[in-house]
């Protein structure tokens, strides 16, 4: 399969960044010479210097904590968390810090910076490896949140994010970080739109991230069936493209919401309720949601019947189409 | 076993010794010890200091009749504001009282391009920075969270999240340092950074890890701790085994411990510790030996926790009458002099007094204004209803 993979489209959207603006300026746990565990960052310390591509002391809060610092010095930092479920010593600083900032400043203060996280599971890993936190990040007024699910977005939503002023937590589904695609020459749509990725006519699924590619597949193996379902990759989880889902489920008048997280508490249950209160007169049935069960991250070898996949997709979109 | 066996065996014995040394109760500690860079008794007597002394020669008698009058007044307007408080008039305030030489001598020291990162009892330093102190009367009155421009001041927001900013700190050094503003030999350019805070942050994981942080890139910040002995309640012992400024060897550069109730020591010990970071020489650990005169905040209760004698010895060590006695015995100011500045502090806390009294409420909108900078669809749509809300009442009785 031809193209890009997302890892290397991140990797050339932060060389583009960073060739663009001399302020821009990546911090991480081994992002040099290493290149990053997934090798995100490969090639960029040699080609920008170790002033630009820093391997920083392992300390979460203390890297976050300090790219605060350099954005109220006047850079713009790009900071790696290794993995998900290390950014929670940083969480602090990302939540008191980061998303305050600027209110509390009465915006005399900007932290143009981006904190970037490999989200989700699939990949067999150790525990603390997997984890889909957005909610608690989406819960936090301050900060955008997005997510990219296609090396396209990955290169171009990098350098969105990069080019705001405000902080942006920027996912990375590292389940796909190998899948290749197509770079368009421009950027198609602003850091905080959605796409409607698949038409279709009979029920929307709205994802983002890794379950972009499941929700496409489930509706390839939908459309085999004689059912039309329309995909929508959310790209931003805060701020929401209300607009793109309410003009979708007022025609499918069927919504599935599907997310790795767990239900409880995620992200699928504020879109349930926005489609409730903006297109309750168009439903045909209730919203409902795919997502982790609301137990904490199994195993390995029990992920696999753990996380949405395909079927459980499919078994969502039977219900709501038998109502 | 031969003899030289045994001897042996009781040489391994030795770090068992020693560990029994280490681990045996700390004592509460009163006073500053031999180590304590001290410049001024508490009664007032210049004491020659070869380290130090030079520090001070730049100083002009301006310069200290300047000291003084920062002491005088930032004390007035912390005794304004705590009146204030107890009128109803702020809902909070954290009084510097007795930690005005730590906040003033250190706040002097800073040059202009300098930048300070506070917690919320810097008021001293806003002092030097330039900060109208009825901006930080508008925080505690739960107007704004601070209401001065960090960039015009150099001097960050308070943060009250304990410890958080000694980070904040360690990273605009850095970026200082990717600006090539450390040692140029440009009196202008060369700039360094200083973090305030307390004994209690040190058990703080940031404040270690800035620690580090600006250990291993050589960062030109001073770590400027007001060690006021409490943490709230908790006295020193229930956060550390080892003097504070010794911490700062563990991380690679040097600690100092400095009385932080005597004016000239703590400018000379900041000044020498900000010139080494402007220079490109690294961070320094500053310990100011001092103590909180007064509770926590408006809300505490000092008298449940802490014997009364321990404050009057410390009143004896009062950084304003040691500084006064000397200035006098000097002859670098005269009872002229300090009754000027008395009539001075009394206008200013009239004009804080009227100042707060006649602040205006922020209005409502204002709490969505600077969230994003970015339009924000979400913030955009509960703005229009707020208003739509409120405008609902209008006419209603």
């Amino acid at each position: 399969m031809p193209g890009t993979t997302i890892a290397k489209a991140v990797n050339n959207g932060l060389r583009a960044a960073m060739d663009k603006d001399a302020r821009v300026l990546l911090m991480g746990e081994d992002i040099g010479k290493l290149g990053g565990v997934f090798r995100v960052t490969e090639g960029l310390q040699k080609d920008f210097g170790e002033e630009r591509v820093i391997d920083t002391p392992l300390a979460e809060a203390g890297i976050v904590g300090t790219a605060i610092g350099m954005a109220l010095r006047g850079y713009r930092p790009v900071v790696e968390i290794q993995f998900d479920g290390f950014v929670y010593p940083a969480f602090d600083h990302i939540i008191s810090q980061v998303a305050k900032m600027r209110a509390r400043s009465l915006g005399k203060i900007t932290l143009p910076m981006v904190i970037r996280i490999p989200v989700g599971g699939g990949i067999g890993a150790v525990e603390h490896h997997s984890e889909s936190n957005e909610a608690y990040f989406t819960h936090t007024a301050g900060l955008r949140v997005v997510c990219c699910a296609n090396p396209g977005d990955a290169y171009w939503m990098i350098q969105q994010a990069i080019e705001t002023d405000d902080p942006v937590i920027f996912y990375e589904p590292k389940r796909r970080y190998w899948d290749k695609g197509e770079i368009p020459e421009t950027a198609e749509l602003g850091l905080g739109d959605a796409r409607v990725c698949r038409p279709g006519t009979d029920v929307t699924l709205l994802a983002y991230g890794p379950m972009v590619k499941t929700c496409l597949q489930a509706a390839e193996a939908a459309d085999a069936e004689g059912k039309s379902l329309e995909v929508i990759d959310l790209r931003s989880l805060s701020p929401v493209d209300v607009p793109t889902i309410v003009e979708s489920v007022r025609r499918t008048g069927r919504a599935v919401v599907v997310h790795e997280a767990p239900t409880f508490g995620g992200l699928g249950g504020e879109l349930a309720a926005t489609i409730m209160q903006e297109c309750f007169y168009s439903l045909e049935a209730p919203v409902l949601r795919v997502g982790g069960y609301n137990i904490p991250y199994p195993p390995a070898k029990l992920e696999d019947e753990f996380l949405p996949d395909l079927d459980r997709v499919l078994d969502a979109v039977d219900r709501s189409l038998a109502h | 076993m031969s003899d030289t066996d045994v001897a042996a065996t009781e040489a391994e014995r030795e770090p068992r010794s020693e560990l029994d040394r280490l681990t045996a109760p700390v004592p509460a500690v009163q006073d500053g010890g031999p180590e304590m860079v001290q410049l001024l008794t508490p009664e007032g007597q210049r004491v020659p200091n070869a380290d130090y002394d030079a520090v001070l020669e730049s100083l002009t008698d301006d310069d200290l009749r300047g000291f003084y009058r920062d002491l005088v007044l930032i004390r007035r307007v912390d005794a304004e504001a705590t009146a204030l408080q107890r009128q109803g008039e702020l809902g909070i305030w954290a009084s510097l009282l007795g930690q005005e030489a730590a906040q003033v001598g250190s706040g002097r020291a800073l040059k202009p391009q300098d930048y300070a990162f506070p917690t919320y009892r810097e008021h001293g330093v806003a002092w030097c920075r330039g900060v109208d102190p009825l901006n930080l009367l508008g925080l505690f009155r739960g107007v704004n969270h601070g209401g001065w421009d960090p960039n015009e001041k150099n001097f960050h927001l308070y943060t009250i999240v304990i410890g958080a900013q000694t980070l904040h700190a360690t990273g605009y050094a850095m970026g200082v340092q990717r600006d090539g503003a450390v040692g140029t030999g440009d009196d202008l350019r060369d700039t360094a950074v200083i973090a305030y805070f307390g004994d209690g942050a040190t058990s703080q994981g940031d404040v270690s890890e800035s620690l580090v942080f600006a250990g291993v890139t050589n960062a030109p910040v001073v770590f400027f701790c007001q060690n006021n002995q409490w943490a709230i309640s908790e006295p020193n012992e229930r956060q550390t085994r080892v003097p504070l400024y010794q911490r700062a060897s563990g991380f690679g550069f040097p600690g100092i411990r400095v009385d932080g109730n005597d004016v000239l020591a703590v400018y000379a010990v900041t000044r020498a510790a900000l010139d080494h970071a402007r220079s490109g020489q690294g961070p320094t650990f500053v310990e100011a030996f001092t103590y909180r005169m007064g509770a926590h905040t408006t809300s505490d209760d000092p008298s449940k926790y802490r014997v009364s004698a321990e404050v009057e010895v410390w009143k004896h060590r009062d950084p304003i009458l040691r500084f006064k006695a000397w200035l006098a015995h000097e002859g670098k100011a005269d009872h002229e002099f300090f009754e000027a500045v008395e009539r001075e502090a009394d206008v200013l806390a009239a004009h804080i007094r009227e100042g707060c009294l006649s602040m205006p409420d922020p209005a409502g909108t204002e709490m969505f204004d600077h969230v994003y900078v970015e339009p924000h669809p979400l913030v955009a749509k509960e703005r229009a209803e707020f208003t739509a809300y409120q405008a609902s009442f209008e006419g209603a009785h």
